[in-house]
């Protein structure tokens, strides 16, 4: 996978948590998610469909959910709380979507559709086209796993090319 | 929450009555806490774009605040048909979604403001005493807001 497409999630990671949980946000690890993808606790994914393809899971386990979803609400939230999931939702909706501008003006075109509940505990594994980067960012709530997988829509591609755009 | 100067309608110094729409309960409760502490005072919400459109029939709030991604109807279509309904709807979009594409088609559309989320308040605040222009007020210290 480029990072051309990786770094504009990153950075939009960094900068929503780090604004939104008013705190210094760090990578601690950046991987390949070679094995297949299992989901940490309450996880929420956004799928991306145009230019590029794919989809982006954000994913906490369960009492760095209720952590981070209880600083937002201002007030300590019960661990059953249908807002612990709301937040992990909006926090999604937001780092693809800064992500997805800033790429969008480097003359990629997608559609973000909502986000969704990830129940299952394993996902697809990567494959030939399709590879998965799980990213861990330390805060100070917890860890707050990002999990990519992308892959550039060919025909769309050459759509654009052939349209001169 | 950081606490702002209130903002009211200078007409009748009443607070500043607010539609929220997004499909995001969170995103509701945020924007929610957000104006309230403007001075504001939340008239309705709505979770899509067609409830917006009922919403705003039934509280004829002085501004909407409007998510873009959003199930059923899209932000930019709802705000199209409330402005077209209401031609003096002031519409703000707030999305996370804030490529020069959407924010144009949003304000060709009748939106008059973008507002890209995360939301800082602060930046919030200034958009809206902005889009009220004249018909807002920033209360002074007496709270008197005309």
């Amino acid at each position: 996978m480029k990072m051309e497409l990786i770094q504009p999630f990153i950075n939009s990671a960094d900068a929503v948590l780090s604004q939104g949980l008013q705190g210094t946000t760090q990578v601690a690890s950046l991987s390949m998610e070679e094995d297949g993808y299992r989901r940490k606790g309450v996880a929420g994914m956004v799928a991306l469909s145009g230019d590029v393809e794919g989809r982006i899971i954000l994913d906490l386990d369960p009492q760095t959910a209720l952590r981070v979803a209880s600083h937002y609400a201002g007030a300590e939230l019960p661990e059953s709380d249908e807002l612990i999931r709301e937040t992990i939702f909006e926090l999604a909706n937001q780092v693809v979507g800064n992500a997805v501008s800033a790429l969008n003006d480097q003359g990629f075109h997608f559609r973000v559709h909502p986000p969704l509940l990830l129940t299952s505990n394993e996902g697809d594994r990567s494959s030939e086209d399709v590879e998965a980067l799980m990213i861990c960012f330390e805060t100070s709530l917890g860890n707050v796993f990002m999990n990519v997988a992308l892959r550039y829509n060919k025909r769309r591609m050459a759509d654009h090319a052939a349209a001169g755009q | 929450m950081e606490q702002f100067a209130p903002v009211n309608r200078s007409k009748d110094g009443q607070p500043v009555r607010y539609l929220i729409v997004d499909d995001s309960v969170f995103a509701r409760k945020n924007l929610a806490r957000m104006v309230e502490s403007f001075g504001g005072q939340v008239a309705g919400e709505a979770g899509d774009g067609l409830t917006a459109i009922s919403e705003f029939d039934r509280t004829h709030p002085d501004i909407v605040l409007m998510d873009i991604t959003m199930p059923q109807m899209e932000g930019i279509e709802a705000a199209e048909k409330i402005v077209q309904a209401h031609p003096e709807a002031r519409v703000v979009m707030v999305s996370s979604v804030g490529y020069q594409e959407n924010i144009v088609a949003a304000l060709q559309r009748g939106a008059r403001h973008f507002v890209q989320k995360p939301v800082k308040p602060e930046v919030l605040y200034e958009v809206i005493k902005y889009v009220l222009g004249e018909d807002g007020a920033v209360a002074n210290a007496a709270g008197s807001g005309i």
